[in-house]
């Protein structure tokens, strides 16, 4: 992701608070290489604008309507390093479990701003995100323990689906990425099927194959299909296939 | 402390109790025949008098062997000692007040007639010392059950003020910093407007200033803490928060514990409102109905915001506050309807103000 020279360093600023917005515009204001190319106000937004603008850097507020700070990250990938604005600092592990360049604490210093830009520039200037797991699963990974997902945003283009957990029939892996399906449709995610599981409730999700994962308030019966292996047909008659070892762990969960 | 001789009240009922007891010792003197019921109601009446109060010495060695801890043998020997000494006494003042009587010509020869009484008073005398004994353990055992009660009340009214304390009225912090986060957006935009929010900042902090230390407030205190600390956020959000009141004029007196409603009108803010786009509303009723204050906190919400961590933990802390204050005199709500969210609270309306 190096800089064609000259061209200008793009930043979005996402925050609900109008005035908090203009201490990040008056702070870059005095940075002739940054660009500010927008301001979001809101969660939707900021995944809108990034899909569509790709900017190098966004300075993302935590607390947010629609989605907030963590959700906005999930879905635009590692393709923006990302500086997180926030009044709360119990965010900051979590923040820099996914790979955020900096953690900045409102009221904003104007040094502390300073040392985070530098961060930021030396991540747009070519020391890309290394690793570069999918942004899903850092997040899925720096969800607190015990705490479960209850619902999951999934983006397509510049738009973003929000697939409450409750409504969400089953996961199916498909590569690189799960379809979710929820209410006759399926959603994509760019997410392995295992760093899925981990977000889910296991008391209401079981991984019934390497490729599925069933939500249990759907499924109706089990059948036998063929000479040793099953099949869990769902309230809508899907029909998933289940392996031994998915066999064992809803019997397990069934007798309990 | 004697529990008798300490009290005048207590004394004269407990000589009064002791008449009938003369009246049976005048009975028992009299029945064997050897003296006249004349001669036996005048000893009996001034023995009794000297014996309740030898009785009312009984107490002190009661308290130095204490029921529980003491052998056998211990109150054994200590009682049936003093026992017999009290007896020893009282059939000496006895035999005096007899041979002082039969000087007089009514009551020739009394002091003769009345040494074959002899082994009548040594009993009867032991036995209502005996009984004094048992009346005052009795009455140490009930002291020490009322004590352990006390300190049982006591132990619970300290637990209940340290959990008080615990939760006691605290302005968020994160409020500030955001605040203060604004203000300093406007130092370079707009001073006057900056000064403006410096001073409703002040204003708000300095109303919730020692609040932490009150049990109670008038809920229009309260309610000024609450225009004051929304003005703040005003500035924040903009246009996008509204505030509906609805309070009756004779619920504005009704002592409230301080910052229990302006938790609430926060998390309508950060929970509701800061989730919604375009804004919306908060509304504020207070009813007084029965003897109680019914009040009512809603604001619409976005249903589908991302879930707060710190989501609950407000609305916990006011019901446990409520909880702790009022027990079950106090109702606490909590109801979503579609984009609605709504608490409700009742609680006795108290008027007078409280030691503070």
């Amino acid at each position: 992701m190096s800089q064609p020279a000259g061209r200008k360093i793009q930043a979005v600023i996402v925050d609900d608070e109008e005035l908090a917005r203009q201490v990040l515009r008056e702070f870059l204001s005095a940075h002739a290489e940054i660009e500010i190319t927008a301001e979001c106000a809101n969660g939707f937004e900021a995944v809108k604008t990034v899909a569509e603008r790709k900017p190098d850097l966004v300075f993302l507020d935590i607390q947010m309507p629609k989605l907030d700070g963590f959700e906005v990250l999930e879905l635009i990938g590692n393709e923006a390093a990302v500086i997180f604005v926030t009044a709360y600092d119990n965010y900051a592990i979590r923040a820099f479990e996914v790979h955020a360049v900096d953690y900045l604490l409102k009221p904003i210093s104007v040094e502390r701003f300073e040392a985070a830009l530098a961060r930021a520039k030396e991540r747009v200037g070519g020391k890309t995100n290394a690793g570069a797991l999918p942004a899903a699963e850092l997040a899925a990974a720096a969800r607190p323990p015990q705490q479960y997902a209850d619902r999951i945003p999934v983006r397509d283009g510049a738009k973003v689906f929000i697939v409450p957990v409750a409504k969400l029939d089953y996961a199916e892996a498909q590569d690189d990425y799960v379809a979710l399906a929820s209410e006759g449709k399926k959603h994509l995610k760019q997410q392995t099927i295992a760093s899925l599981e981990t977000i889910l409730d296991p008391t209401r999700f079981l991984r019934i194959h390497r490729s599925y994962i069933v939500n249990l308030e759907r499924v109706a019966r089990i059948e036998p299909y063929g000479k040793d292996s099953h099949v869990a047909v769902l309230a809508n008659g899907t029909q998933l296939p289940v392996s031994r070892a998915g066999y064992a762990r809803l019997r397990a969960y069934l007798d309990r | 402390m004697h529990p008798i001789l300490t009290q005048l009240r207590r004394l004269a009922l407990y000589l009064l109790a002791w008449i009938p007891i003369a009246g049976l010792l005048a009975y028992l003197l009299a029945m064997p025949g050897a003296i006249t019921w004349r001669e036996s109601l005048v000893m009996a009446a001034p023995l009794s008098l000297v014996y309740a109060f030898l009785c009312l010495s009984a107490w002190y060695p009661c308290r130095v062997t204490p029921i529980e801890r003491s052998s056998f043998s211990r109150l054994f020997s200590t009682h049936l000692a003093t026992a017999l000494l009290a007896t020893g006494l009282w059939v000496l003042a006895a035999r005096m007040l007899a041979l002082e009587l039969s000087q007089s010509a009514s009551y020739r020869g009394l002091d003769k007639r009345f040494s074959t009484e002899m082994p009548l008073l040594v009993g009867t005398g032991v036995l209502l010392y005996l009984l004094s004994i048992a009346f005052y353990y009795v009455l140490l055992t009930l002291e020490a059950s009322r004590e352990a009660e006390a300190r049982v009340m006591k132990a619970s009214v300290l637990a209940r003020e340290a959990e008080l304390r615990a939760l006691k009225a605290q302005v968020n912090p994160h409020f500030l910093f955001n605040s203060l986060n604004s203000i300093s957006a406007l130092t370079s935009s707009d001073a006057a407007k900056a000064r403006e929010m410096c001073i409703l900042l002040g204003d708000f902090l300095r109303r919730t200033l020692g609040l932490g230390e009150k049990t109670a407030i008038p809920l229009e205190e309260e309610m000024s803490l609450i225009r004051a600390f929304l003005s703040v956020e005003k500035i924040r959000f903009g246009p996008r928060i509204k505030l509906e009141e609805n309070i009756d004029q004779e619920a504005m007196d009704v002592q409230v514990p301080p910052l229990l409603l302006q938790p609430l009108v926060e998390n309508a803010i950060v929970h509701g409102i800061a989730n919604l786009i375009e804004g919306g509303w908060i509304r504020l009723d207070a009813q007084c109905k029965n003897g109680d204050l019914a009040i009512v906190v809603e604001n619409t919400y976005d249903p589908e915001a991302p879930a707060r961590r710190r989501n609950g933990v407000g609305l916990k802390n006011v019901r446990q506050r409520l909880e702790a204050r009022f027990g079950n005199r106090a109702t606490f709500g909590v109801k979503t309807e579609g984009d609605h969210f709504r608490v409700s609270i009742t609680l006795p309306a108290e008027r007078e103000a409280r030691a503070t």
